[in-house]
C-alpha cells in the first residue's frame, strides 16, 4: 500500500519577474510504514514540496498540474480548504525546521497540545491526560508539571522533542519532518532520530523526512529521493542510492566519504557552478551545467530512466554507471 | 514578578522626583514675584511680604526646593492662591473626570483599533485594507481638538443627539457616561488610526511566523489561529504604545475638557494658567506625571500578564 503517490507534480511560484517553476514533474512515493528521505542542496523545492502536500503554499504558489494522491485515490490537490484542514493533524501531521519558533509563545505546551486535539471527542481531561503521556513517550522530565510551562521554558532539543510528541500524538498515516534535527548538535540529534525511529515503528506510520544531512538518511531512511533545482533526480531505496547511485548529481553529493557524513556536517558538500535560475530553466538537464559527465545529448530533456527495484534517475546517462576517472 | 515590580517603583520614583525638580526650576525661572502676582497690583508691600513668609520665598532655594519636596511626597502640594484649599484635594476632585475621559478614549481606540488593524491584516491588499489604511492616517493627522470641535458641532449642535457640554448629572451614572460619548470619542479617534496601523502591522509579521504554520498543519480552525494563536500576540506592542500614549491622551484632554466644557483636570490647568494660580498648576502638572507613571507601569504589567517570555524575564 501506498500512503503517499505524487505524480508529475508542477508547482509555480509567481514573482515580479515572471514565473519560478519551484518544482518540475516531481514523482515518488511513500509506500505504508517505510521512511522516505528527501536529500538536497538548500533552495531545491523541498519545503516547497511539503507545503504543496499540506495544501499550505504561499499566496503567489500554485500546483500547475500533477497529482498528489494520498491513501489510495483522493487527489489533494483538488480538495477544498475544509477537506484539506480535516487531513492535516490527524490523517498528516508535520514537524517543521525550526525548533525554537515551532510552539506558539503565549499559550502553554499543554493548551497547544490539547488545543490540536479538537476534533478527537475526547474530554478535556483525556486530552491533557493525552498530552502527558506524549510528552514522557519523548522523555520530556516531569511532564506533568511540563504541560503547564511556555515553549521559552524549554531547551531547543525538548521545543524539538515536544513537537515530535504533538505531530506523533495525532497518529497520523503520515508524518513530514521538514529538517527536524538541523537546529540540534550530534548528540541530540542521533538520540532524537531513534527516538522517531522507536515511535514511528510503534505508531505505524509513514515518515518523509527531509534532511540536508546524508548521514542521518542512510541512518535513518527506507528509501531516498534526491531533488536538484525542483526536480526529482534520483529516487530509489537507501542501499541502491548510497551503493550504486546513477545521477551525476547523488554521485557527487556522495563523494565526500560517507564516514565523515555521520559527523556533524551540516552542509551537503559543494559542488562547482550554481543551480540555474527557476525562472529560466534550460530546455535539457537542469544539472548539465554543473555536471562532470556533460554530452550533447544532455541538451535535450532526460527521461526518468528505471534501473529495476524502482531505482530511477533522470539522466541519459542512468543505464552507464560512471568509471573511475583517475585524477 | 515582584522583584520587577518593586524595581520599576523604584524607577518610577525617580522619574517623579526629576519631574519634581525640573517643575521646581521651571517656576522659579518665572519673572516676577510669585506673591505680588498673587495679591495683585493693588497689595501692599506689607501685605506682599507676608505672603512671601508664608509661603517660604524669604528662604534660601534649596531649603525652598526641599520643603516642596517633601511636601510633595507626603501629599502637601501648598494652597491654591484663590480660596486657599489644599491643591492636591482641588486636583483630586477633578482627577476623577479626567481619568474617566481617558478611561472612555482608551476604550474608544481599543474597541475600534484592534479590530480594524486585525481585519486589515487579515484582508491584506483588498479594497477595506486600503480604506482602513487611508482612514488611520486621516484620523492620526487631525488634531483631536479640530476632532473635538467638529463631533461638537455634528452630534451636539446639528444632529443633537448627544449632549454638548457638561458631566452630566453627579449620581446619575447612565446621564455621566452620555455625556462621556463625545469627548472621550474625540480623545480616542486619533489612536483608533495609530492602533489599527500597530496591531495590522504586527498582524501581518506574526501570521508569518513559524508558529502559525505549525498551527495550520495541524488544522486548527482560522478563527482560532487568527485570534488566540496571532492576535494575542499582535496586541502587545499595542499594549506598550498606549502605556507611552497616555502622556498624548492626557493634552488631548485638556482640549476636549475646554471644548466641552467639562469638569476635569486640563479644565483646571487652564483655568489656573489663566488666573495664575500657580501653586495649582505645579500641582496638577505633579499629579498628572504620577498618573502617567502609574499608567505606565499598568501598560507593563499587562504586557507581562499577557506574554509569558516577559513575566519570566522580570
Ligand atoms: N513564496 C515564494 N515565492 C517565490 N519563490 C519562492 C517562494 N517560496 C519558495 N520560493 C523559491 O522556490 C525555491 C525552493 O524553495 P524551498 O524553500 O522549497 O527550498 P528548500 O529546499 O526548502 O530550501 P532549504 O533547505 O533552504 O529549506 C527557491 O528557489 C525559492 O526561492
Ligand atoms: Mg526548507
Amino acid at each position: 500500500m501506498t500512503v503517499l503517490s505524487i505524480s508529475n507534480l508542477n508547482v509555480v511560484f509567481s514573482t515580479e519577474d515572471g514565473p519560478l517553476h519551484a518544482l518540475k514533474d516531481v514523482s515518488f512515493d511513500v509506500p505504508a510504514n517505510r521512511i522516505v528521505g528527501i536529500v538536497g542542496e538548500s533552495g531545491c523545492g523541498k519545503s516547497t514540496l511539503i507545503n504543496a502536500i499540506l495544501g499550505l503554499l504561499a499566496d503567489n504558489g500554485h500546483i500547475d498540474g500533477g497529482a498528489i494522491r494520498f491513501e489510495g485515490d483522493t487527489d489533494l490537490t483538488t480538495l477544498g480548504p475544509d477537506a484539506m484542514r480535516d487531513l492535516r493533524g490527524p490523517r498528516i501531521a508535520t514537524v517543521f525546521q525550526d525548533p525554537m519558533g515551532a510552539l506558539n509563545p503565549v499559550l502553554s505546551v499543554g493548551a497547544q497540545m490539547v488545543n490540536i486535539q479538537y476534533r478527537s471527542g475526547r474530554s478535556k481531561a483525556e486530552k491533557r491526560a493525552r498530552a502527558v503521556e506524549m510528552l514522557e513517550q519523548v522523555r520530556i522530565p516531569d511532564a506533568a508539571a511540563a504541560i503547564k510551562r511556555y515553549p521559552h521554558e524549554f531547551s531547543g532539543g525538548m521545543k524539538q522533542r515536544i513537537a515530535i510528541a504533538m505531530a506523533l500524538m495525532m497518529e497520523p498515516a503520515l508524518l513530514i519532518a521538514d529538517e527536524p534535527t538541523t537546529a540540534l548538535d550530534a548528540t541530540l540529534e542521533v538520540a532524537t532520530i531513534e527516538m522517531l525511529k522507536d515511535l514511528q515503528q510503534k505508531i505505524g506510520c509513514s515518515i518523509l523526512f527531509i534532511s540536508h544531512h546524508l548521514g542521518v538518511i542512510a541512518e535513518l531512511c527506507d528509501d531516498v529521493v534526491v531533488m536538484y533545482a525542483g526536480e526529482v533526480v534520483e529516487r530509489g531505496t537507501t542501499r541502491a542510492i548510497f551503493n550504486d547511485p546513477r545521477h551525476p548529481y547523488t554521485a557527487r553529493l556522495l563523494e565526500c566519504d560517507p564516514a565523515r557524513q555521520t559527523e556533524r556536517t551540516r552542509n551537503l558538500p559543494t559542488i562547482p557552478g550554481e543551480i540555474p535560475d527557476l525562472r529560466a530553466r534550460p530546455p535539457g538537464c537542469i544539472f548539465a551545467n554543473r555536471c562532470h559527465r556533460r554530452e550533447d545529448v544532455c541538451a535535450r530533456p532526460p527521461p526518468d530512466i528505471q534501473i529495476g527495484g524502482g531505482h530511477a534517475a533522470r539522466c541519459h546517462l542512468a543505464d552507464m554507471p560512471e568509471m573511475e576517472v583517475a585524477p | 514578578m515582584l522583584a520587577y515590580f518593586v524595581k520599576r517603583l523604584g524607577l518610577a520614583v525617580i522619574i517623579v522626583s526629576v519631574a519634581m525638580l525640573m517643575l521646581f526650576c521651571m517656576i522659579y525661572a518665572i519673572p516676577g514675584d510669585p506673591a505680588a502676582v498673587a495679591l495683585g497690583p493693588r497689595a501692599t508691600d506689607a501685605m506682599r511680604e507676608a505672603l512671601r513668609i508664608k509661603m517660604g520665598l524669604d528662604q534660601p532655594i534649596w531649603v525652598q526646593f526641599w520643603n516642596f519636596f517633601t511636601g510633595a511626597w507626603t501629599g502637601d502640594l501648598g494652597r491654591e492662591v484663590l480660596s486657599d484649599r489644599p491643591v492636591l484635594g482641588v486636583v483630586l476632585e477633578q482627577l476623577p473626570f479626567t481619568l474617566a475621559l481617558i478611561a472612555g478614549g482608551i476604550i474608544w481606540s481599543v474597541a475600534l483599533g484592534i479590530p480594524l488593524g486585525c481585519f486589515a491584516a487579515i484582508r491584506r491588499g483588498s479594497l477595506a485594507d486600503r480604506i482602513v489604511g487611508i482612514l488611520s492616517v486621516a484620523v492620526i493627522a487631525v488634531p483631536s481638538f479640530v476632532i473635538a470641535i467638529y463631533a461638537l458641532l455634528i452630534f451636539a449642535v446639528q444632529l443633537r443627539w448627544l449632549p454638548a457640554i457638561g458631566a452630566g448629572e453627579p449620581g446619575d451614572l447612565g446621564d455621566q457616561l452620555f455625556h462621556l460619548i463625545l469627548p472621550s470619542l474625540a480623545v480616542g479617534l486619533g489612536w483608533v488610526g495609530y492602533i489599527a496601523r500597530m496591531v495590522r502591522a504586527s498582524m501581518l509579521e506574526v501570521l508569518e511566523a513559524s508558529h502559525i504554520r505549525t498551527a495550520r498543519a495541524f488544522g486548527l480552525p482560522d478563527r482560532q489561529i487568527t485570534y488566540r494563536y496571532a492576535l494575542t500576540i499582535a496586541v502587545l506592542p499595542t499594549v506598550t504604545l498606549l502605556g507611552v500614549g497616555i502622556g498624548q491622551m492626557l493634552s488631548s484632554a485638556v482640549f476636549a475638557e475646554i471644548v466641552f466644557a467639562r469638569p476635569g483636570v486640563g479644565k483646571l490647568v487652564y483655568d489656573a494658567i489663566l488666573t495664575r494660580n500657580f501653586p495649582l498648576v505645579t500641582g496638577t502638572v505633579l499629579v498628572t506625571t504620577v498618573l502617567f507613571v502609574m499608567l505606565n507601569l499598568v501598560a507593563d504589567l499587562i504586557v507581562g500578564a499577557l506574554d509569558p517570555r516577559v513575566r519570566s524575564s522580570f
